[in-house]
């Protein structure tokens, strides 16, 4: 196996954990923790065919996970805040009881 | 490639795999950071030091006490009853299972994952710093008023409600 495809096969085991996590789990902060570890295997993608691409020198892929990185800082952020919203309103942070849209 | 990916990749798989399925969440946040730094020294295996400082210092410092501080503020002891697992999770295995399988097939496949790898490139901070300021620059000012926009987001959605209490 090539190094190139043994990260590729890392970031979509993480991927999958993830996503295993978002959709499985009951707590909304481990939804959230799962969509965090898929974004984070997205990076690890830009940053291998980064390093591995033809043009390295034109740091794409470096300044695309830079921005990524903040961008998901700021959903980490709205999305923890909204789960501390619902968890007032609701009194619980299992989205199996959240199933009303208005109450 | 060797010794050092495989202690990498075993190290980060394994603790996104506790992250998500153990019952304490604070074991939860714990092994998430765990995960985080194994993805920093991935990426600092693959020569981009500045994105693996980065990611250390907002995920490890930052993301995962925002974590601590949601888990602490909606005091989530889980009910030791209950499963930690939602009702469908059934077909939520069966989805993830369907995704990592043709993930991985297209990985196998794929022509370019037969690359090898290339000379070392040269990323150091101030050709980042330079790029930021050149090529870049619309997006960083983008990000910076969606970050401004997501804080006073943020601290708007979790104040409290006058009209309810």
């Amino acid at each position: 196996m090539t190094p190139l495809a043994a990260y590729l096969l890392l970031s979509a085991f993480v991927f999958a954990i993830g996503l295993a996590g978002a959709l499985t789990r009951r707590n909304a902060i481990l939804v959230l923790i799962g969509i965090e570890l898929m974004l984070n295997a997205a990076n690890l993608n830009f940053i291998a065919f980064w390093r591995y691409g033809p043009n390295p020198e034109a740091l794409t892929g470096v300044l695309f996970v830079i921005f990524s990185i903040g961008i998901a800082a700021a959903e980490a952020a709205v999305g923890l805040a909204l789960i501390i919203a619902i968890y007032r309103h609701y009194k619980t942070a299992n989205v199996d009881q959240v199933n009303t849209l208005k109450g | 490639m060797g010794i050092s990916f495989a202690i990498i990749a075993g190290l980060t798989v394994a603790a996104a795999v506790a992250a998500m399925s153990l019952r304490n969440l604070i074991h939860c946040s714990l092994a998430l950071v765990v995960a985080f730094a194994g993805l920093a020294a991935a990426y600092l295996q693959l020569d981009a030091q500045f994105v693996g400082f980065a990611q250390i210092l907002v995920y490890i410092g930052a993301v995962s006490i925002l974590v601590v501080f949601a888990i602490l503020i909606t005091r989530s002891g889980e009910d030791p009853n209950e499963s930690v697992f939602s009702m469908s999770w059934m077909a939520g295995i069966a989805v993830v299972l369907a995704v990592l399988g043709v993930l991985v097939w297209a990985i196998m496949r794929s022509s370019v994952a037969q690359r090898e790898l290339p000379p070392t490139p040269s990323a150091t901070v101030q050709q980042i710093g330079s790029e930021l300021m050149g090529r870049f620059v619309l997006p960083l000012e983008v990000i910076g008023l969606l970050l401004t926009a997501a804080l006073i987001g943020a601290v708007i959605i979790a104040m409290r409600d006058r009209n309810t209490d």
